[in-house]
């Protein structure tokens, strides 16, 4: 009846899980109690659950990669401090099998439900509206996406409290993960919670090419695109043509796990190293995917800021569709020690330095944008200028590491975790911040913080250092990754400077965590208040609407005229449009997503259990649920003019306002 | 949303141009058949044969049957073919390139 599931599947016998649980418990408990307090259920299944707006997807995205940016650094501290004990006699606190589960889902829940939630987060804020569009081609698919990035990273985290999760690293690798090591519910949770959020990622990739590709404003050919924009479109591209081979790749390995099959087995014809090829097939595109968008952040900080026209923009875009192409012929400098020729790994190699020739010019341009320019140094220009130090330096033993011949020593070592915590700290996570802070003020219609934005700026950039440049030493001095005990007295000291560094990036997220509260609590102190819609002097379509822009965004669909119109317009002092209104048509709300949602997770938790009559009603719920949604007309409506015109005139009124006060 | 979503209308070929494709799906069909059933090629010539033969027939099929060519209302679908199959030649030609290396060097075939 309950497949594999029994009572003796909860880890009472592990207090820090105990403890984690009613931790969890006591905040749910207390949020649900507010929300049922404030009578506040009706409001949040209204205008925040069902919702299609992008704006609003967007930001329930960014608080669930917040939440999940929690979790994973929760895994990340426990790590470090385990091993600045583990040293000699001492065995630390956690018990390989407990730490295996935290390594391999820290790298999951920080790639696929951090990382990957913030930058749909941001693709969804900016891209209709750096378009001029009113929303994203697809609006319910895109709330569906949401819906099964959520149940994804809802599964990923049961798995703390109901079994177990994958031991074998974020990406599962066999032989570790077939049916006969990983016997346990572990990478069948992986398998569900990766799976589905991949669905949810695959159809955003189609959302927002096609909006891109048939939703700009006229005018806008592809050369007059805000470089946000364009970031996006290649990330788009990435999506498409790489998660499929996920899909296909973890399909493979659950059919070897569920019915018996041979494809990544040690027997009977399957080849464990095809694995290693086709989940890196993947794997090298998906972390473009995350940095291609931060690129574009970068971009559009760094112009803003200067207060200068971007510096060679056409090479930006073309260095972005270079690196997008480029990065789907690199793979094999994951697994360079996996034994294929010389042919192999050479051209490989190449590939893989050759990356590093158009993310200089990036580089290079960002810089030569702020030569001259009269750069304000805001919380998100420090994140940029942060990025491009810690950046270049990833870069540089990236190429390190592209060498097979230095590979060979390298390889699994400290030293590759060091290379990508440099890059993906310093070039993704602090080009989302940088991104955040930037467009919180069109979110939300107040600025965040900037003292407290810098503060948390200097803890993550100093901690970093402290946590990582060890990790360089350990891994040339021989240390393995995913180590839970060591006995090197030469390791220890950088062990617990690395451990130092972690508490410093801790007060860094402290930091974050009392920026947003600040600037909530100060949010309608007149130097905090965005009442123009236009806060930094900014360059692109978004900032020529009010914040938070209405539902459809744009009263008027602006005319584009070249690169940057909004800005030009404003320098030459003419009026936006004086184009008459018309009613708008925009989609309704659905709780479509949210049941496809329910039964998905139905689907995948009892399909990680083998209970399969649930299974089967989660199926059928996901159909059922489909066709009726096909089967409604009714999902859209027009806003009308007299709304419109209600709007826009409270709109012109703040913005009196704004100038009055100056 | 406010884009009105207007049947295809897409040409669907004339008369003669569905027969010149059928006439040489045909003839490409026999020959494939012909150059395995007649012995006439040495195996490795027949299976060179019946490849391009057989790529041939998938481009037959796209420009008279699927009506994919260069003009203005099939540049998308021109330009997703192109695509996929710009990346199903770096997927599997490049896994087939490094596993058949793979084997070659670790000698496990």
């Amino acid at each position: 009846m309950l497949g594999k599931l029994s009572f003796s599947a909860i880890p009472l016998d592990v207090p820090i899980l105990v403890g984690t649980f009613l931790g969890v418990a006591v905040i749910g408990l207390a949020v649900l109690g507010a929300v049922t307090y404030y009578g506040k259920w009706g409001y949040l299944w209204r205008d925040w659950l069902t919702t299609v707006d992008h704006k609003r997807l967007a930001v329930m995205y960014i608080i669930l990669a917040i939440v999940m940016l929690f979790r994973g650094f929760a895994d990340a501290i426990m790590m470090r401090t385990q091993l600045a004990l583990a040293y000699k006699g001492n065995p630390g606190y956690l018990p390989p099998h407990h730490y295996d589960q935290v390594f391999s889902a820290h790298g999951t829940i920080m790639i696929f439900f951090m990382a990957m939630a913030f930058m749909t987060g941001l693709m969804n804020l900016v891209v209709p509206l750096q378009i001029g569009a009113r929303d994203v081609a697809f609006p319910f698919l895109n709330s569906l996406s949401f819906y099964m990035t959520l149940v994804g990273a809802l599964l990923i985290n049961i798995s703390l409290f109901i079994g177990e999760f994958a031991q074998c690293g974020w990406l599962v690798y066999p032989p570790l993960s077939e049916m006969q090591f990983s016997p346990g519910v572990g990478v069948d949770y992986y398998i569900w919670a990766v799976q589905i959020s991949g669905v949810g990622t695959l159809l955003t990739g189609v959302n927002f090419f096609t909006t891109i590709v048939k939703m700009r404003a006229p005018g806008m050919g592809w050369m007059q695109m805000p470089v946000f924009t364009w970031t996006a479109f290649c990330t788009t591209v990435l999506i498409m043509a790489s998660f499929p081979v996920l899909t296909v790749t973890l399909g493979l390995l659950s059919l070897d796990r569920y019915l018996g099959m041979h494809f990544f087995t040690n027997d009977a014809g399957g080849n464990v190293m095809l694995y290693l090829s086709m989940i890196w097939t993947w794997g090298h595109p998906e972390v473009y995917i995350l940095v291609i968008p931060a690129f574009g952040v970068f971009s559009e900080v760094t112009a803003t800021f200067s207060q200068k026209p971007l510096f060679g923009y056409k090479t930006m875009v073309y260095a972005t569709c270079s690196i997008m192409v480029l990065s789907f012929v690199v793979w094999v400098h994951h697994f360079f020690t996996m034994g294929a020729g010389a042919n192999v790994n050479t051209f490989f190699g190449i590939m893989t330095m050759i990356i590093a020739v158009p993310t200089g010019v990036k580089i290079f341009n960002w810089l030569f944008t702020m030569y001259k320019g009269r750069v304000e140094f805001t919380a998100p220009m420090y994140w940029t200028i942060g990025f491009m130090i810690t950046f270049s330096i990833g870069g540089m033993t990236g190429v390190m590491l592209a060498m097979p011949a230095a590979d060979w020593i390298l390889h699994n070592s400290l030293f590759l975790i060091a290379h990508f915590h440099n890059v993906i700290i310093g070039g993704v996570y602090f080009g989302y911040i940088a991104g955040m802070g930037f467009w919180f003020p069109k979110a939300f219609g107040f600025k965040l913080n900037e003292t407290w934005g810098k503060r948390a700026f200097w803890c993550w950039f100093v901690g970093f250092y402290l946590a990582f440049v060890p990790l360089y030493v350990l891994g040339l001095e021989g240390m393995t990754r995913r180590m839970n005990h060591y006995d090197n007295p030469d390791w220890y000291p950088w062990m617990l400077a690395a451990e130092a560094g972690a508490i410093v990036i801790a007060l860094g997220i402290v930091c974050q965590l009392t920026q947003l509260y600040v600037s909530i609590r100060d949010r309608n102190l007149p130097e905090n208040l965005d009442l123009t819609g236009d806060p930094w002097n900014g360059r692109t379509l978004e900032w020529s609407i009010s914040s938070p822009p209405p539902a459809y965004n744009f009263a008027v669909i602006p005319d584009i005229h070249g690169l940057d119109t909004f800005h030009t317009e404003k320098q030459l002092g003419l009026k936006a449009h004086g184009k008459p209104l018309a009613p708008i048509h925009m989609p309704k709300n659905t709780s479509a997503g949210v049941f496809i949602g329910l039964f998905s997770f139905i689907l995948g938790f009892a399909s990680i259990w083998y209970i399969w009559w649930l299974a089967a009603i989660g199926l059928i719920g996901i159909v059922a649920t489909m066709i009726l949604r096909s089967a409604n007309r009714d999902v859209d409506y027009y806003v009308p003019v007299s709304e419109i015109e209600h709007n826009e005139e409270v709109y012109s009124r703040r913005i009196a306002a704004a100038q009055a006060a100056e | 949303m406010a884009q009105a979503h207007t049947a295809h209308d897409g040409s669907h070929g004339s008369y003669s141009a569905y027969l010149i494709g059928f006439v040489l799906a045909v003839i490409l069909t026999v020959a494939s058949f012909a150059a395995v059933m007649t012995h006439a090629l040495s195996p490795g010539m027949a299976l060179a044969a019946l490849t391009v033969l057989a790529v041939v027939q998938i481009i037959v099929h796209l420009v008279f049957f699927l009506h994919l060519n260069t003009s203005s209302e099939q540049s998308w679908n021109l330009m997703c073919f192109i695509f996929a199959a710009a990346t199903v030649v770096v997927i599997i030609g490049g896994t087939l390139f490094i596993m058949h290396d793979t084997a070659i060097n670790m000698m496990s075939r």
